[in-house]
């Protein structure tokens, strides 16, 4: 069997492990509760990183394109951008896969056999890190990007009689889209 | 490529887990984008709040008065006294946990003490070490402890992180209701100054003004002529609104947000046209020019002085009754403590819709009614011609807001209205809509854009909710009945479902009202082209 087919065969004990050890940057008493309530609208945090993580775990296992995975990196990280914790411990998720792997795949991975596809595949996540730090710190900008655009917004019609905002093409604060301002 | 070490990895030597600690003994952690920057001197004093001072809550020192725990325990034996209520929510808390992880603010903070039960904690503790004979003797083996400026810090850091939306209130077996609880808890930190600009501006601005604005009787005109100007160009109509004229049926009080802010002003346009298609004998007035009322997140007294206006304005221009705008908190006051603050309305008739003679009897006391229930009834009597065609570009979900939904109860006149304005309209899933659903994140004065992590990741439940359905059946709209929700959902949906808009039930009306004598419209109230007008628009 190769790397892969020993991936698959273990994929629920390993998500379990990587799941487990993200949720450990919660105080206890939320990640019982991230881990116990299933229900998706009840527990969106949980539900958002069991969902993300296997969908990361089974992109890596095919070998898509990194960039093919940013929807699911983009619902992880998108959370644990606003969560407060210092950006190495918001963004460590991808990196602890290596942990779970390693961890549950102990014996096999004692001795050469599957170092070079190991390898690859550390790389893969390294790779799935940085993709997410991208993704990181576009919500972070953009946290601070409605800050600005929420205080146009809200006096929005103030701006617009001061004559600060008609006649130009220009982002509509309104609807968020771009369109002509002038009437 | 460096080889990655198969060894047990440096990683796992990373010790990410908090250290396992009783609430009382985790020290509180004051951290920056999670609270609002302090009010203004002169706002406080503007309104007569005590203790106005410089301060920061990032410093250690806070600068509490002298007496600062004479003034907290005097405050709660006088609050105790005054509310029997919360001095039950005090006693009879079984701490089943049924509540705990209710609240927006715990779900998407992670932080324990985000769990309604324990912000309840954060005073019950006090309040057992200082009025209840176990308490002090026991002491913390009874769950009491003394009361130190940690303590205010803490309770001054999650009474502003609870929205008073009551959510887990309606999972309590015995009705605790937590809002109280944080109200009373911002009463107490109010007594030592510590309130926030967010809400003090607005505070000190309605109080002299009559708005949060503080916006004067001409800017409120001339803002009303910009609507005026947009509806003629999109349905060749000008309609006449009339300001504090005497002797009208109806005074209209609407949230001023809705004046100046997007998307609230396409709300406001839309009561503009649905008040000249009927003929409505109705005036604005510049005086009582705020439904809102910041003052009811601050004390009781506060809440009940801004409201004041309301009957006085109603009084003054011989009107029979009122009519009020989409809003939540604001509805929260005027349904359940107008009458007792201001009341008795006896000056006014009991609403009676001029189109449809219906009676508004669930109005008889406050003689004030909420627009959805006015324009469902409308629409269930047949008095409005809809086109709801030309909403066909929205793909449209419901938010219920805190205050209407569980505050009085109005689940249907809404959903109502939406279902004969719009074809395309989807639920969010049960659990988190009508009773249960998940507030905005940022209500109770929390909508400033310092704290805006904090409003992110209490919003998220609800944003949750509509990337559900956002992605099941493309929603791309998402209504509601409050000025707060169209201003914070505005934010929450561009940082968690971009794409999605936000409005208000009466923007949409305003779309698909056929208004006698309009001309063609080829552009929604957005001044959007409507589909299929695309092509025109861009010639
Ligand atoms: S549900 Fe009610 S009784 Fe139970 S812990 Fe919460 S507040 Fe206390
Ligand atoms: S009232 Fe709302 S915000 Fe406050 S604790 Fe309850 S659920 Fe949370």
């Amino acid at each position: 069997m190769d790397l892969k087919g020993l991936l698959a065969a273990k994929k629920d004990a390993i998500l379990r492990k990587w799941f487990d050890a993200v949720l450990e940057s919660y105080p206890a008493d939320t990640s019982n509760f991230l881990k116990t309530k299933k229900n998706r609208f009840a527990n969106p945090v949980g539900y958002s990183l069991t969902k993300g993580l296997e969908a990361l775990f089974d992109g890596l296992l095919q070998g898509v394109e990194i960039e093919t995975l940013s929807p699911s990196l983009d619902s992880i990280v998108r959370i644990r951008a606003v969560q407060g914790m210092a950006p190495s411990k918001a963004m460590i998720f991808p990196f602890l896969l290596k942990n779970a792997i390693r961890g549950e795949l102990e014996p096999e991975l004692r001795g050469d056999r599957f170092s070079g596809e190991m390898t690859a595949l550390e790389s893969a996540i390294d790779a799935l890190a940085l993709h997410a730090f991208n993704i990181y710190m576009q919500c972070r900008e953009k946290i601070y990007a409605l800050q600005a655009e929420e205080s146009q917004r809200l006096t929005y019609r103030l701006l617009q009689k001061a004559k600060m905002v008609c006649e130009v093409q220009g982002e509509d604060p309104g609807t968020g889209s771009s369109k002509d301002t002038k009437k | 490529m460096a080889k990655f070490t198969a060894k047990p990895n440096e990683l796992s030597k990373i010790n990410l887990t908090p250290r396992r600690k009783e609430w009382m003994d985790t020290p509180v952690e004051i951290r920056e984008h999670m609270y609002c920057h302090p009010a203004k001197i002169k706002d406080l004093q503007t309104v007569d709040f005590s203790h106005a001072r410089e301060w920061k809550p990032a410093d250690e020192d806070w600068k509490l008065p002298q007496n600062w725990e004479q003034i907290v325990l005097d405050g709660m034996q006088a609050l105790l006294k005054k509310y029997r209520s919360f001095q039950v929510f005090m006693d009879i808390c079984v701490r089943c946990g049924a509540c705990a992880d209710k609240c927006h603010f715990f779900i998407g903070t992670g932080d324990p003490k985000n769990m309604p039960v324990l912000r309840a904690e954060l005073l019950r503790s006090v309040y057992r070490g200082n009025f209840t004979l176990a308490g002090k003797i026991l002491k913390k083996i009874n769950g009491a402890r003394t009361l130190t400026p940690e303590v205010i810090k803490e309770w001054w850091y999650y009474f502003y992180q609870c929205t008073e939306c009551r959510r887990c209130s309606v999972f309590c077996p015995y009705g605790i209701d937590q809002a109280e609880i944080t109200m009373m808890g911002r009463e107490l930190t109010n007594l030592l100054g510590l309130q926030i600009g967010w809400i003090a501006g607005p505070v000190a601005a309605c109080y002299m003004k009559g708005n949060h604005l503080g916006l004067e009787p001409h800017t409120i005109t001339s803002s009303v002529e910009l609507f005026v100007d947009d509806i003629e160009s999109i349905t060749g109509i000008r309609v006449e609104p009339t300001f504090n004229r005497k002797g009208a049926e109806i005074l209209f009080v609407t949230p001023s947000g809705d004046l100046f802010a997007n998307p609230g002003t396409y709300t406001a346009m839309g009561y503009l046209m649905l008040f000249h298609e009927l003929g409505l004998d109705y005036t604005w007035s510049t005086y009582a020019s705020e439904g809102g009322n910041f003052g009811f997140f601050t004390t009781n007294e506060m809440a009940k002085r801004l409201n004041a206006k309301i009957y006085a304005e109603a009084k003054r221009l011989g009107v029979k009754w009122i009519l009020g705008g989409e809003c939540g908190h604001m509805w929260r006051v005027l349904h359940q403590y107008m009458d007792t603050w201001n009341g008795p309305a006896d000056f006014l008739e009991v609403p009676r819709s001029p189109l449809t003679g219906t009676v508004f009897d669930n109005a008889k006391a406050t003689r004030m009614v909420h627009i959805a229930e006015f324009t469902a009834d409308l629409i269930r009597n047949g008095k409005l011609q809809l086109d709801p065609g030309r909403n066909d570009h929205l793909k449209v979900t419901f938010h219920d807001s805190c205050n209407t939904s569980r505050g009085m109860g109005m689940l249907e006149e809404p959903r109502y209205i939406i279902r004969n304005v719009c074809n395309h309209f989807y639920e969010m899933p049960e659990d988190t809509i009508r009773e249960k659903t998940f507030c905005c994140g940022s209500g109770t004065g929390l909508n400033a854009s310092e704290n805006m992590e904090l409003r992110m990741r209490g919003g998220f439940p609800r944003a949750n909710a509509v990337k559900y359905v956002r992605e099941k059946y493309g929603v791309n709209m998402l209504a509601n009945i409050c000025a707060i929700d169209r201003a914070t959902l505005s934010a929450s949906m561009d940082y968690w479902n971009p794409g999605v808009q936000v409005c208000g039930a009466h923007e949409l009306v305003a779309n698909a009202l056929v208004m006698k004598g309009e001309k063609e419209r080829t552009q929604d109230i957005r001044l959007e082209p409507l589909p299929g007008e695309e092509e025109t628009e861009n010639v």
